[in-house]
């Protein structure tokens, strides 16, 4: 792939996660205000956000470390687009290499650690507070997230390339249908909701409390920048689900939109936890990942070893 | 007008100022977040924190202690902002005037766009003021 034509994909890749992302925030709100017996924001909303934040004023705290306040937010929002385009590439052309699961594991990582970066940049003690939980946040829960990741891995091959689970699930059938797959499944789905920082993990930008933790100091495009960077959260995390564990997208057109409708379920089912559960403290949420959710973890690589 | 002053419109975060309020006026903007109001159906939404405000909700007299932080939120909040006085007292003052510990109303302090008075102004006061802001803006 020359670089012209890399250019193109990484362009297209944001455009489609970014868009796909919004449309997914909207969705997150739209759902939630119906539960609350609500209408909620019409379906432009994030859209209208974003422009809005574009055109406002940026303000740089005087104490703050410049250069790392201005460029985490444009980490995050790269880390998504890579993950974007190696799911485009994997899924849309089953093209990857060998261990390319464990670099998009590591993006995967970047926007909350863009968050923290920009908010112990920021020099506020609010900020602060909040980077704290969110690093805390991010070392429980990448722990089962691993764990289930793995026994995918081993399921499917064992093999380390995203084309390659993708290959495996469509000559026999999703992961999603084995004991293993189900729990692996399960466990991404409440990782990601930690992730997005939604609400039972919301204790790192808890607004009542430490009034929005580490984004406290930002404003404009910067604010809206990170805003992106987690609406595309919202759309990169349930594709990479769906890849993983339910067969990815087809290549056909009902293919795609099988893949598409999947990927819906899981935005749903996301969107459901957090309006169902209240907030967790930190140490109740450490206690959720490294209790019972790497044990669920370490049961279902070891049900993939034997086979299941 | 342009994209900028659109997108503005549609997208309202409002930080809410305390300036020495009787926590009146603070439930009554509270009750527009509630589903028979519910004002994010006009993209409105409550925020944590002065820097991701556009409209600044002040309640309450303002008193001396309080100024210098009024003065300081509003510095914080990034341009373009609208500041709203909601109820009788950051308007006037009211039968707080004279008290030794007046320091407002609140456009002594800083600009003011919108006045809503009442005590407490009831929600479709709130959003009617509101919905003034949005024909003055354009």
């Amino acid at each position: 792939m020359n670089l012209a034509s890399a250019l193109g994909w990484c362009v297209s890749a944001f455009v489609l996660a970014a868009t796909a992302g919004l449309l997914a925030s909207w969705l997150d709100r739209k759902i939630t205000a119906r539960l609350q017996w609500r209408v909620g924001p019409p379906w432009y909303q994030n859209f209208a956000d974003l422009a809005k934040l574009a055109g406002k004023e940026v303000l740089v705290p005087e104490q703050s470390n410049r250069l790392t306040f201005l460029a985490a937010p444009v980490l995050s929002v790269t880390g998504m687009t890579a993950c974007a385009g190696m799911l485009l590439l994997a899924a849309g052309r089953r093209l990857g290499f060998e261990g390319d699961i464990v670099l998009f594991v590591y993006l995967l990582a970047l926007p909350p650690l863009a968050v923290a970066l920009g908010g112990s940049s920021s020099a506020n003690i609010l900020a602060s507070l909040g980077v704290s939980r969110e690093v805390k946040l991010l070392l429980s829960y990448e722990l089962p997230f691993l764990c289930a990741v793995i026994a995918a891995c081993v399921k499917a091959g064992p093999t380390t390339s995203l084309a390659r689970i993708l290959l495996f699930q469509e000559m026999s059938r999703p992961l999603l249908f084995s004991l293993s797959g189900l729990l692996g499944f399960l466990i991404c789905v409440v990782v990601l909701t930690a992730k997005l920082g939604y609400v039972p993990f919301d204790v790192a930008e808890a607004e009542g409390e430490i009034a929005s933790g580490a984004l406290i100091e930002y404003s404009g495009i910067l604010l809206g920048l990170f805003k992106l960077g987690k609406a595309m959260l919202l759309a990169v995390g349930p594709a990479f689900i769906v890849v993983l564990f339910w067969g990815g997208f087809g290549s056909t057109l009902g293919g795609a939109i099988a893949g598409f409708l999947k990927c819906l379920v899981v935005v749903v089912l996301v969107v459901l936890i957090k309006n169902t559960n209240p907030r967790l403290r930190i140490d109740q949420a450490l206690r959720l990942f490294w209790g019972i959710a790497t044990v669920a973890g370490l049961a279902s690589i070891l049900l993939a070893c034997a086979g299941w | 007008m342009g994209l900028r002053e659109k997108a503005l419109k549609k997208s309202l975060w409002v930080y809410h100022v305390g300036a020495s309020p009787c926590n009146n006026c603070d439930i009554e903007i509270l009750d527009c977040l509630t589903p028979r109001y519910d004002i994010e159906r006009f993209g409105m939404v409550l925020v944590g924190s002065p820097r991701h405000a556009d409209v600044l909700l002040v309640t309450g007299i303002v008193n001396r202690k309080c100024v210098l932080r009024v003065k300081t939120v509003y510095e914080q909040t990034p341009k373009p902002c609208v500041v709203v006085a909601v109820g009788s007292c950051p308007c006037s003052g009211v039968l707080f005037r004279d008290s030794y510990n007046m320091a407002g109303p609140l456009d002594r302090i800083i600009p003011v766009d919108i006045y809503i008075p009442g005590c407490p102004p009831k929600p479709e006061a709130i959003i009617a003021g509101i919905a003034s802001l949005l024909e003055k803006m354009r």
